[in-house]
């Protein structure tokens, strides 16, 4: 492995056990930074908006990343269309920290992701399964995240992903040697990775939850069942109190093990954003059959 | 000996990897006030300094570590846990626990895309050059008169120890060198 991926998957472990907040404004990156987030998604629109807006969603303007940069100290991510290496090379050269490949915007091409190893700058990659994660880190990506789905509030996928991740991890790790190959035949992965897997009973890279979480205790479940960290996307700033609500995500995340306070820090937090039932989603809207 | 590490968030299983191999180590991870008092020593690992220092100021455990340091036991801060230690923040108005007396400067390479990886020399640390990494790092700009300077780069200190205070810029707990906690641990 080169020197530069190993630096990238290194400040993904830096990000563990925290909060990444979507922002849209300076404002809100400075609210996320306040309440304890370990860095912020520099978006146009969060996802709850992209679903009732409609139409194409495409990279940020530079102009609302470089702001949100200047107006916090943590890192900053920023999203690119799954596919689109130029969006991607605008954001290196904007000296982004971590580049999300994400679902959530419109993808810019149906058959290929981003060659992530022609670029210096991290990438974050979606993921449902196993096979699909593997496939992201194989084409580069030094973290992984659930899709989950995204602006909802309904965190059913995310916790579909990560158990179906693990529960892939696990039986890898029960096979023999000369099952592996046939098993990354079957996940359509790399058999490097698959070997790595079997042989360390983890992904090689640090695996957030995102997509669906909207109160402390669905950051808590996700912690729970496995999750590095979490994404947070409209789940904070369409909610009635932000401020309150994001704090409480970051405590939450940290002592996720700890009930009382779990218990504590999700009182009076005002209501939630605006939820969907996933079975209401029609075929085309569900983001995370983006990709593959 | 029972050693903590601040389990807030970061690289945490990280530095508990790298003590387990180190024998006569207990590592245990250490969040709340009763786990913090029963450590010999203690690590504030990598990670983000603001969410950290929040973490410590709102569950009231900046007292805590505070007593240990006082009490004599060695505590250590990579990167974002430096910053926790320092007394001056050049770039922020907030001081976290305060108890170092060194002058650091947050994010002082640049961003991910300036991060990178050297050879050091420390010698009360190694006889040899040490693996460094470095990712979104502070470094010192200046240092108070009882502490010693133990590492720099480009003229930069990255590492420096005042009695049982230990900083270091980098990230020992990222290569698979054991020397600076042999150092610490007073192991060598």
């Amino acid at each position: 492995m080169n020197e530069r991926y190993e630096l990238n998957k290194n400040l993904a472990q830096m990000l563990k056990g925290g909060v990444i907040m979507d922002v849209t404004t300076p404002e809100q990156a400075v609210i996320a930074e306040k309440a304890g987030a370990v860095a912020v998604m520099a978006l146009e629109r969060v996802p709850a908006d992209i679903r009732a807006h409609g139409g194409v969603a495409r990279m940020s303007d530079p102009k609302i990343i470089k702001a949100i940069k200047e107006a916090v100290s943590i890192p900053v991510m920023a999203k690119v269309r799954i596919g689109h290496f130029v969006e991607a090379q605008v954001l290196e050269a904007l000296k982004i920290d971590y580049i999300d490949e994400s679902e959530v915007l419109t993808p810019a091409d149906e058959s290929y992701h981003i060659n992530k190893w022609q670029f210096k700058v991290p990438f974050v990659c979606g993921a449902r399964n196993l096979g699909e994660a593997l496939r992201r880190i194989g084409e580069g990506a030094s973290m992984i995240r659930t899709k989950g789905e995204a602006g909802t509030g309904n965190v059913v996928e995310a916790v579909r992903h990560m158990r179906t991740i693990t529960a892939e991890i696990k039986r890898l790790t029960t096979l023999s040697d000369e099952e592996l190959m046939t098993a990354a035949k079957e996940l359509q992965a790399p058999y490097e990775l698959v070997k790595y897997v079997a042989e360390n009973g983890r992904l090689p890279v640090v695996n957030f939850a995102a997509g669906g979480i909207a109160t402390p205790a669905d950051a808590a479940l996700m912690m729970q069942l496995g999750a590095d960290g979490v994404f947070v996307g409209s789940g904070i700033f369409k909610s009635e109190n932000p401020e309150k609500r994001a704090e409480a995500i970051v405590k939450a995340t940290t002592y996720y093990d700890k009930p009382e306070i779990i218990a504590e820090v999700s009182e009076g937090l005002g209501e939630a954003m605006n939820s969907i039932d996933i079975r209401d989603l029609s075929e085309k809207d569900l983001y995370a059959n983006r990709g593959w | 000996m029972r050693v903590g590490v601040l389990a807030i968030q970061g690289s945490v299983e990280e530095h508990i990897d790298k003590l387990k191999r180190l024998d006569g180590i207990t590592p245990v991870e250490a969040k709340d006030k009763e786990t913090l008092k029963r450590v010999d020593a203690l690590i504030l690992p990598g990670g983000e300094s603001t969410a950290i220092g929040k973490m410590l100021n709102d569950f009231d455990l900046k007292d805590v570590i505070i007593e240990l340091y006082r009490s004599g036991a060695p505590i250590w801060g990579t990167c974002a846990g430096m910053i926790l230690m320092a007394k001056h923040i050049v770039n922020d108005d907030k001081v976290h626990l305060g108890i170092m007396d060194i002058k650091v400067r947050r994010n002082a390479y640049g961003s991910q895309l300036d991060s990178f990886t050297t050879k050091l020399s420390m010698p009360d640390v190694s006889k040899d050059e040490i693996d460094a990494v470095f990712i979104r790092a502070p470094y010192i700009e200046d240092v108070g008169e009882n502490v010693k300077v133990l590492s720099r780069y480009n003229g930069k200190i990255v590492a420096a120890r005042e009695g049982n205070l230990f900083a270091t810029s980098f990230h020992p707990e990222l290569t698979n060198d054991l020397s600076f906690y042999k150092y610490f641990l007073g192991l060598q």
